[in-house]
């Protein structure tokens, strides 16, 4: 049985009780402060100074922004689009280079896995000079197609490394039953493998996806044009500026942060085993 | 004998190149968006541009240390932006670590509602970096900022305080959000870590008469040493590439005290064009290498695979 903190006795029932709230609300706040927030007037969040609760929730908010300066509606597309396209772009590239280095080994395997290893720990900041040299001249959508290329290059390692630990935990036999069944490898790939790892592709895309939707240095240094720039681009942006209307920001800060978070609960177990290469499980 | 070993390294080969079709696709995608930024990004550090970005003729060192250079231009405050580049790696990775010990520590404990705890804890892990910290943006303003009024009402402030418009305060309020928003992946990576800890050792230990304390650096935290070197290394790589928090944090303009060198980057590729942008992206290329090597070499990452 793992180690479980205690000896024998029951942890203290009013320590946990304490430490469990506590917990509660210090990783809870910003983000009910956010979803309070949105709920107020423009009145009640310009008030000096401010009050904490709105005196009713203004739930209409959530409709009055779409037509409102804030304009999220562009964004919201731009975010979506491409953390879908990253998403698919990864799923795509990764699945069957995951599938071979889990089953053969040949000459330049370890040298594949340390460059996508070094990938991984590489991020589009410190790159993004280069990145804006590579990619300023592409205008209008092709900047989507650009930030779906870094975003998928960049969250690559994560799914080769989580889904060839799936497919290596899946034995040979199996492929090589279906082999002899007359199946060709990619066949094998598709209609034995692929259904037995499937946790490890939830995985991935999850990741994927919610960290595209996240992504802020490379869409900051890339998208110019303020109509294609996705969400955490546009939104800071009307931070200092003329706007005042902070209940609108965090209607859509909350729109945007309840699919990933849902998203993100769903593979918590499993997010560990990728992000450290299996070096902690 | 030797034709044996002749065949065996042809058949090697041919294995890549069956593997090829597999694993090109990733290959090329590397090659195009991580390799080949890398190489233009030395490249243009060694050209001269204008702040638009308009090509100016080879500049040789200049963009490092001419006298509009990375390192050297003027009313720069780089002894500041050492310093805070050290403090805030530095400051942010250890003071998560602490937390992150003893939040997993609490977490393992068995207790009603744990699994949903540990769902809250995901939270900032979760939320979008920008959007988290623009909620602290906004509570701490001077006027309308909530943690403002909580503060004066509570009496740890006399008065309101602008926190974001001040370099030396927004700095720390940046440090906090960083590690607020770093807490979870390392407590998560820790709680792996405590997975592999065997309770029947602790309870012999526990008949040996270790107390608590006696038991946690014994046993617990020598054994929780890989996950611990994992998640830090990974850390120093986030927290040193952070972009979005130092930037929303920090409202005064220009090249004040609270830049570290990413921030920093960003500024002189508004200001400086990318030939100097990209001088002082290498240096912190650089050191991102650096950590990515003692990552390879102490957590061996790959021993599993091989």
């Amino acid at each position: 049985m793992a180690y479980r903190g205690g000896v024998h006795k029951k942890p203290n029932p009013i320590a946990t009780l304490i430490g469990a709230l506590f917990v509660l609300l210090f990783f809870s706040f910003p983000y009910l402060l956010m979803v309070i927030s949105s709920l107020k007037t423009r009145e009640e969040i310009t008030k000096i100074p401010p009050e904490y609760f709105p005196a009713a929730p203004q739930f209409d908010n959530y409709l009055k922004v779409w037509s409102s300066q804030v304009d999220p509606g562009n964004s919201l597309l731009a975010t979506t689009v491409i953390s879908f396209g990253a998403t698919l772009l990864v799923l795509l590239i990764a699945t069957p280079a995951a599938y071979y280095v889990a089953r053969f080994k040949f000459r330049g395997r370890m040298v594949f896995l340390f460059l996508v290893l070094i990938t991984q720990m590489l991020q589009p900041t410190v790159l993004a000079v280069g990145l804006y040299q590579e990619f300023s001249q592409w205008r209008g959508y092709l900047v989507w197609v650009a930030l779906i290329l870094i975003n998928g290059a960049f969250n690559l390692s994560f799914a080769v490394w989580i889904m060839q630990s799936f497919f290596a935990s899946v034995p040979k036999e199996i492929d090589e039953a279906a082999l002899l069944d007359g199946l060709t490898r990619v066949q094998t790939l598709f209609k034995v493998s692929l259904p037995l790892v499937w946790p490890g592709i939830v995985t991935a895309i999850v990741f994927v996806f919610v960290n595209t939707w996240n992504e802020f240095a490379a869409a900051f240094i890339l998208v110019q044009d303020s109509s294609l720039q996705p969400l955490t681009v546009s939104m800071p942006r009307f931070l200092g500026m003329y706007i005042r209307d902070w209940q609108l920001l965090f209607t859509v800060a909350t729109v945007a942060i309840v699919p990933v978070v849902i998203l993100f609960a769903l593979i918590e177990k499993r997010l560990i085993g990728g992000l450290t290469a299996g070096a902690v499980k | 004998m030797s034709t044996v070993v002749a065949a065996r390294r042809a058949s090697g080969w041919k294995d890549t190149i069956t593997a090829l079709p597999w694993i090109a696709p990733t290959l090329l995608l590397i090659a195009a968006v991580v390799i080949y930024p890398t190489i233009l990004m030395f490249q243009t550090a060694f050209v001269k541009y204008t702040p638009q970005g308009v090509e100016r003729g080879p500049a040789g060192f200049a963009n490092f240390n001419g006298p509009a250079g990375a390192f050297t231009f003027p009313t720069v405050p780089w002894p500041a932006i050492w310093t805070n580049t050290v403090v805030w790696v530095v400051v942010v990775v250890l003071a998560t670590l602490v937390c992150s010990l003893a939040l997993a520590q609490f977490l393992n404990k068995d207790f009603p509602g744990r699994k949903l705890l540990r769902l809250v804890v995901i939270l900032p892990w979760a939320c979008s970096v920008v959007m988290t910290t623009t909620v602290f943006n906004y509570g701490l303003q001077a006027d309308v900022g909530v943690f403002n009024r909580l503060f004066v009402d509570t009496g740890i402030l006399q008065a309101a305080q602008g926190f974001t418009k001040n370099p030396a305060t927004s700095f720390w309020v940046a440090v906090f959000v960083a590690v607020y928003v770093s807490i979870p992946f390392t407590t998560y990576t820790i709680l792996a870590g405590l997975q592999s800890v065997p309770g029947d050792v602790i309870e012999a230990a526990h008949m040996d008469g270790a107390n608590v304390i006696q038991r946690y650096w014994s046993i617990v935290f020598p054994m929780l040493r890989p996950a611990i070197a994992a998640a830090m290394l990974i850390n120093i790589i986030n927290v040193f590439n952070s972009l979005p928090i130092l930037k929303i944090l920090n409202e005064a303009p220009g090249y004040h005290t609270a830049h570290t060198t990413t921030t920093l980057i960003f500024e002189y590729k508004v200001k400086l064009g990318p030939g100097v942008a990209s001088a002082l992206s290498i240096v912190n290329f650089g050191f991102c290498l650096l950590i990515i090597a003692i990552y390879l070499a102490v957590v061996k990452p790959t021993k599993e695979v091989q």
